[in-house]
C-alpha cells in the first residue's frame, strides 16, 4: 500500500541564505565523510597486510594531492562536528530564533576553519 | 463518510509507526553523534598524524590498549552513525520505491561489513 508522504524540500526553489547553505553543507559533509571513512579502512588493512603494502599506501597518502584531500576531509569533519553540536542545542530547544540561528551559524563556520588550521599546523610542525 | 473515517484510521496507524520507529532512529542518531564528539577530537589530533606516519610508528601506536579501544569505538560508532545518516538522505531523495529499498539494504550491509572488517584488523594488530 503506497500513501502520499510529505516530500523533502525541493532545494532549487530556495534563495540561498547562510542558514540554508549550512544546512545543506551538514548533509553534504556527512555523505562525503562517510565515503572518506574508506581511507581509514584502507589504512588499517594496509597495516594488517604488512610493511610492503603499507609502504605503497604511505607513498600514496603522502602525495601533496592526498594531503589536500585530507585537508578537505578535516574541514568537513570539523564542520560536521561543530554543526552537529549546533543541532544538538536545537534538539534541546535552544537557539531556534533567526538571530541566534545566524550567530551560531557564524560560530560554527569560524570554529571549523580555526580547528582545521590548528590541526594542520600541528601536523606539519610534527611530521615535516 | 465511510472513506474519511478510514483515512483518519490510517493517519493514527502512521502516528503509531512514527512513535515506535521514528523516535528510536532519532534518538540513536543523537546518541551516536554525542558519542562521536570525544572520539572525533581524539581522532583528529592523534590519528591524522598516524595516518600519514610510518609503518613501525602505526604498529606501535596500535599496541596501546587505549588507542586500540578508541579506534574500535570510533569504527563502531562511525559506521553506525553513517548508516543512520545515509538512510535519511536516501529516504528523502530516492523516490523510486524499489531503488530506495535496495539502496537502504546495501548501505546497511556495506556499513556493517566495513565496521566488522576494520575492527577485526585493529584486533589482529593489537593482539
Amino acid at each position: 500500500m503506497s500513501r502520499q508522504r510529505p516530500l523533502s524540500p525541493h532545494l532549487q526553489i530556495y534563495k540561498p541564505q547562510l542558514t540554508s547553505i549550512l544546512s545543506i553543507l551538514h548533509r553534504g559533509t556527512g555523505v562525503v565523510l562517510s565515503m572518506g571513512s574508506i581511507i581509514l579502512v584502507v589504512w588499517i588493512i594496509a597495516l594488517t597486510l604488512g610493511k610492503d603494502t603499507y609502504l605503497l599506501y604511505s607513498t600514496v597518502i603522502n602525495h601533496w594531492f592526498s594531503h589536500l584531500v585530507l585537508l578537505g576531509f578535516t574541514f568537513g569533519l570539523f564542520y560536521h562536528l561543530s554543526n552537529g553540536i549546533r543541532h544538538l542545542f536545537w534538539d534541546a530547544g535552544y537557539g531556534y530564533d533567526l538571530k541566534h540561528a545566524y550567530i551560531s551559524g557564524g560560530v560554527v563556520v569560524f570554529c571549523s576553519l580555526f580547528l582545521t588550521v590548528l590541526t594542520w599546523l600541528i601536523i606539519y610542525l610534527k611530521v615535516i | 463518510m465511510n472513506n474519511s473515517i478510514n483515512d483518519n484510521l490510517i493517519k493514527v496507524e502512521d502516528l503509531k509507526t512514527l512513535k515506535t520507529h521514528g523516535v528510536g532512529h532519532w534518538k540513536l542518531q543523537r546518541i551516536s553523534a554525542i558519542a562521536m564528539v570525544p572520539l572525533v577530537v581524539w581522532f583528529t589530533s592523534s590519528l591524522m598524524l598516524i595516518l600519514m606516519g610510518g609503518y613501525e610508528q602505526s604498529i606501535e601506536w596500535l599496541q596501546s590498549p587505549f588507542n586500540a579501544t578508541g579506534l574500535i569505538l570510533l569504527f563502531g560508532t562511525l559506521y553506525f552513525h553513517a548508516a543512520l545518516g545515509l538512510q535519511v538522505v536516501i529516504e528523502d531523495y530516492v523516490h523510486h520505491e524499489g531503488l530506495k529499498i535496495v539502496s537502504l539494504i546495501l548501505i546497511k550491509l556495506i556499513a556493517f561489513v566495513l565496521g566488522v572488517l576494520s575492527i577485526l584488523c585493529v584486533l589482529k594488530i593489537y593482539l
